[in-house]
């Protein structure tokens, strides 16, 4: 066993790790309990925190459940003095 | 008024008893008081563990049944005299424990005790829920292996929604007690590391305990970790485990078992 691993380089754990990501994402779901969008919340709060000053109260994710699909709808109140800092200049160097 | 702790973990073997013994003697040992509170109805272990097992008079389901007082079935702890246990009853079985007399019991015992640490059953009915139901604070306890941490998911997913400061809309406050560590195969890749699993469970880390053997030992006499063996590593670990859950901010490190060169040359065990 140890041979074949010299070998091919083979390690388990990565393996047990993305198994269990697809599985959890999977059965979070299922269950019905939000540990998705739990996950989801922080990862997007963690993301514009980067950027912009924002509370963490004012970051909303859901899933509204259509017909055909699902949507995932994210809501992001940030400040005004924040959202205009934000905004491209017009005429900048984006052309 | 305490603080009161559910060592939960879905599955069952990972460690919640060995862990509430653990913890319940470090917390005990800096003078506050602590009541270890056996869950486990039909399958009692903690007095087992703690070494009181011939000293089980009257049990959880005798107070929360108000059969007796709450001071005839504390069991003091020989050792620690600020430690107390409340056993399982062994005979009934768990639907003998009703919602309300354990909400009454824990009410009781927050306002006698500094610290109110819970014992879960294994599996995620009746038992389970009722020991997390009236719980501040969790402390969920995981092995580095798929099905530990699939079933501890399964288990944050229901203290999110099972207890009272869920139903209260409150934020129930979860933490990860990693048991069973091993550095050197999770160094290998043979083992799920600790940011793999922090990073799937995403829950904050209250500790990393490292498989020794003298958390076996340890039960086999009756004792705590943290008291058979202060100066092993498991019992180190549990004892930062217990300084996080004071307050304390001690660095997250996983202390190792002092080897002789001998042990080392010729002590290791064939890899499984």
């Amino acid at each position: 066993m140890k041979l074949f691993r010299l070998l091919t380089g083979r390690r388990s754990a990565p393996l047990a790790r993305e198994r269990l990501q697809i599985l959890l994402t999977h059965e979070r779901g299922a269950t019905g309990h939000s540990g998705l969008i739990a996950v989801l919340r922080e990862d997007i709060l963690r993301v514009i925190a980067k950027h912009v000053d924002v509370a963490p109260e004012k970051v909303e994710v859901r899933v509204e459940h259509g017909e055909e699909v699902a949507v995932l709808a994210i809501d992001v109140e940030i400040p005004e003095a924040a959202a205009r800092a934000a905004m491209p200049r017009r005429g900048g160097w984006a052309a | 008024m305490a603080e009161v702790i559910v060592v939960t973990s879905g599955k069952g073997g990972v460690g919640k008893t060995t862990s509430t013994a653990a913890l319940g003697a470090a917390l005990a040992q800096t003078g506050q008081s602590v009541v270890v509170v056996d869950f486990d109805v039909g399958l009692r272990n903690l007095d087992l563990v703690m070494g009181a097992e011939r000293r089980v008079v009257y049990d959880l389901i005798n107070v929360a049944n108000g059969e007796v007082r709450l001071q005839q079935a504390l069991i003091r702890d020989k050792r620690i005299e600020t430690l107390y246990l409340l056993a399982a009853s062994q005979t009934r079985d768990k639907d003998a424990l009703s919602e309300d007399g354990v909400r009454r019991c824990i009410g009781e015992l927050q306002g006698r005790f500094d610290w109110v640490i819970c014992d879960s059953p294994a599996g995620i009915e009746r038992g389970a829920t009722l020991a997390m139901r009236y719980a501040d604070l969790a402390v969920v306890v995981t092995n580095p292996e798929v099905s530990s941490v699939r079933d501890s998911d399964r288990i944050i997913g229901l203290l999110d929604s099972k207890t009272m400061k869920a139903a209260k809309g409150e934020r129930m406050e979860k933490l990860l007690l990693l048991t069973r560590y091993d550095k050197v195969r999770a160094g290998r890749g043979d083992m799920l590391n600790i940011d793999d699993v922090l990073e799937i469970l995403s829950i904050p880390l209250l500790g990393i305990i490292p498989e020794s053997e003298e958390v076996l030992r340890a039960s086999n006499i009756g004792a705590p970790v943290t008291i058979a063996n202060p100066q092993s590593a498991a019992a180190r670990a549990y004892g930062d485990a217990a300084r996080r859950l004071n307050g304390e901010s001690v660095p997250m490190t996983i202390p190792a078992n002092r080897q002789t060169l001998l042990h080392r040359l010729f002590g290791r065990r064939a890899a499984a």
